[in-house]
């Protein structure tokens, strides 16, 4: 029987000691997702504010053309409206805010005013794919080239390769990624005819599904908003890189490695190349937010179905529901995508950790 | 009297004269900014000179669609048969002012911000600090656009307020760290010791130390400016004068110049222009970081 107490004190002990652990030594991630979660509630409600302000009711309009359609007074139209669209103008923003709120919970992101089969739910899961591909693509390629040029561009002194990435970096950061996608489209696609000019595949060439046929052609349709997002992103990964490498440039371990005669492209590699990356991280998750919310430019001059193509048609629209649905969900997905990053790089490297602990 | 009055005015002229020098010595002491710097000054005489050269009188006419460039008309027409160089020069004025004013006034507000906010602290930071947070989560594009919706753009100025409301978070962030840090510096502590007057402090001695930032900041805010103005009207959410060149480039876009084969300078020009004016932009704050942090160059 004593054994058997001592047994279970231990055991009770160990099950406190690892929930403490997890508790408290991941208290800072506990933290940042109570941030993260508290941020993402206020952005909504800001944007609700802000949805208040734009001018023109669509109630009445609803109403109207209720009265034309159902042959009822505007009055029971007004308030069938009302009911229908879930939107009420007269209300305080905090009813309204707590009814979307209501509807959240229940996975409901917002309905379209004009057309009742219309969702957000729909658009996203139509939609954000492609814009999750485009973006995805971009931001993988130009982050692997980009931290190879940051790194040669510290680290080399002088000669033809730093002379071309600095010349190319200054190019790449002056360009605005949409204007230079206007005139990849131009080129490329209307004047030289090598590339698709719009929608993200040909439905006469292949079938949507997962064959090969059909991945080489969104590939294919793809590749002018990619390469245009690539060549921007490419510079600025370059100049962060560069940026992050100069700091670590002049470290005792950098210099120690030169004298013990390291191979110079080792030192690069190896030493400079890994420490300096580790910063990186977290802007993995700002330039995937800049992606994102440059998505409406970059997808309307190629027609490309993404969610922000959506998104600019639902603003001259004025669909109310589906802009405030996919704004909350693209800060959503923002916000998680800045947890992780973060949470990454505390637990890659632990001075962070303890720094914010 | 009169002789004191003009030679008062000689000095003040003389003073001016040297700050204007000492401007332009600090603008081509690097190469990088003198070739921004140029640029720019090209722009700003385009838009302040070029009306009067080349009168703008946006007449339409259906005979003169599409034309491919001629000596009639350098850069050929647009679809309604308007000059495209015109239109250009007469574009240069809106988007100069637009940028300009978006700088100013998103200078003025997040270094306002980030100076208060590090010099009170307590509530008054915390609440800035969330605030910035907030407005730096939602991205920023997709704010403009509903910004856009409303407010009616009429003027350069109202756009600019538009552009500014949701671009100062980023800068105010950094003045504060900035101003946190050079608290601590030995300089402002005597400065405190000496119980010298909180504007001094503020005005004589924290300023000046973070004036080389902010100008760079705000010719990169001025840089933003343009792509979101240009961006906002290309997709049509706002409506200013014809001449902008984002409207040009929506009417690009919309109008089918893609298809006609003699649009060709028509569609390269606006694109060409912006890019050009872009890049002067950044040789210009690259040039200026060059100047004031020699340090950070490898």
């Amino acid at each position: 029987m004593k054994d058997f107490i001592t047994n279970m004190k231990g055991a009770l002990l160990k099950l406190w000691k690892y929930t403490k652990a997890i508790f408290f030594k991941y208290r800072y991630l506990w933290r940042r997702i109570g941030i993260a979660i508290f941020t993402l509630f206020l952005s909504t409600f800001l944007i609700f504010l802000l949805i208040r302000l734009v001018p023109g009711n669509v109630v009445d309009d609803y109403a109207i053309k209720l009265v034309e359609q159902r042959r009822i007074t505007f009055d029971e139209a007004r308030i069938l409206a009302v009911q229908i669209l879930g939107y009420d103008p007269d209300a305080s923003p905090f009813t309204q805010f707590w009814s979307y709120l209501k509807s959240l919970m229940q996975g409901n992101l917002g309905q379209s005013m004009s057309n009742p089969l219309l969702s957000v739910n729909d658009v996203i899961k139509k939609n954000l794919p492609w814009t999750l591909f485009v973006s995805t693509l971009a931001l993988s390629f130009s982050y692997l080239i980009g931290t190879k040029f940051g790194s040669i561009s510290a680290w080399a002194k002088k000669g033809f390769r730093k002379k071309a990435i600095d010349g190319y970096t200054i190019v790449g950061s002056s360009v605005p990624d949409f204007i230079l996608g206007l005139l990849l489209l131009f080129l490329l696609s209307f004047k030289l005819k090598l590339f698709p000019g719009q929608g993200a595949y040909d439905a006469s060439y292949s079938t949507p599904g997962l064959n090969l046929k059909f991945l080489i052609d969104i590939l294919y349709h793809a590749a002018l908003p990619v390469l245009s997002y690539m060549f921007i992103q490419t510079a600025n990964w370059t100049l962060m890189m560069k940026g992050s490498s100069i700091s670590i440039l002049g470290s005792d371990y950098i210099v120690a490695a030169n004298a013990r005669g390291i191979p110079e492209n080792i030192i690069l590699k190896k030493y400079l190349r890994k420490n300096a990356i580790l910063p990186l991280i977290t802007s993995l998750a700002i330039s995937f937010a800049t992606l994102f919310g440059g998505s409406p430019l970059m997808e309307s001059v190629f027609n490309y179905p993404g969610i922000g193509q959506q998104f600019s048609i639902f603003i001259v629209q004025k669909e109310y529901f589906m802009i405030i649905g996919i704004l909350f969900f693209t800060s959503a997905i923002i916000i998680f995508v800045n947890l992780i990053a973060d949470s990454i790089y505390s637990l890659i490297d632990p001075r962070i950790r303890r720094n914010q602990g | 009297m009169m002789k004191n009055l003009i030679s008062h005015a000689r000095n003040v002229l003389n003073k001016i004269g040297i700050q204007i020098l000492k401007f332009l010595k600090l603008m081509y002491k690097n190469k990088k900014s003198a070739i921004g710097f140029s640029v720019i000054l090209f722009f700003i005489f385009i838009a302040v000179f070029g009306p009067y050269f080349f009168n703008y009188d946006g007449l339409t006419s259906g005979v003169l669609r599409f034309q491919p460039p001629s000596w009639q008309h350098l850069l050929g027409t647009d679809y309604l048969g308007r000059d495209v160089l015109q239109m250009l020069i007469d574009g240069a004025q809106g988007i100069l002012l637009i940028a300009f004013f978006t700088g100013l006034i998103t200078v003025a507000i997040g270094v306002i911000i980030g100076i208060s906010s590090a010099l009170i602290g307590g509530l008054y930071d915390k609440f800035f600090q969330m605030l910035s947070n907030l407005l730096l989560t939602v991205p920023s594009f997709p704010i403009l656009m509903i910004l856009a919706t409303i407010i009616t753009i009429r003027d350069p100025f109202t756009f600019s307020i538009v552009l500014s409301v949701w671009s100062w978070p980023a800068l105010s962030r950094a003045v504060r760290a900035q101003i946190l840090s050079l608290k601590e510096s030995d300089f402002i502590q005597i400065c405190q010791v000496m119980d010298m007057k909180k504007s001094h402090i503020i005005f004589k001695e924290l300023l000046p130390n973070i004036a080389a930032y902010i100008l760079i900041n705000f010719i990169m805010i001025m840089r933003g400016a343009i792509i979101g103005s240009v961006g906002i009207m290309m997709l049509g959410v706002a409506a200013l004068e014809p001449s902008n060149w984002g409207a040009m480039i929506y009417d690009i876009m919309n109008q089918g110049a893609f298809y006609v084969p003699n649009a060709y300078a028509y569609v390269l020009a606006p694109i060409f222009t912006i890019i050009f004016f872009q890049y002067g932009i950044i040789m210009l704050s690259n040039g200026l970081d060059e100047t004031f942090n020699p340090r950070l160059q490898a």
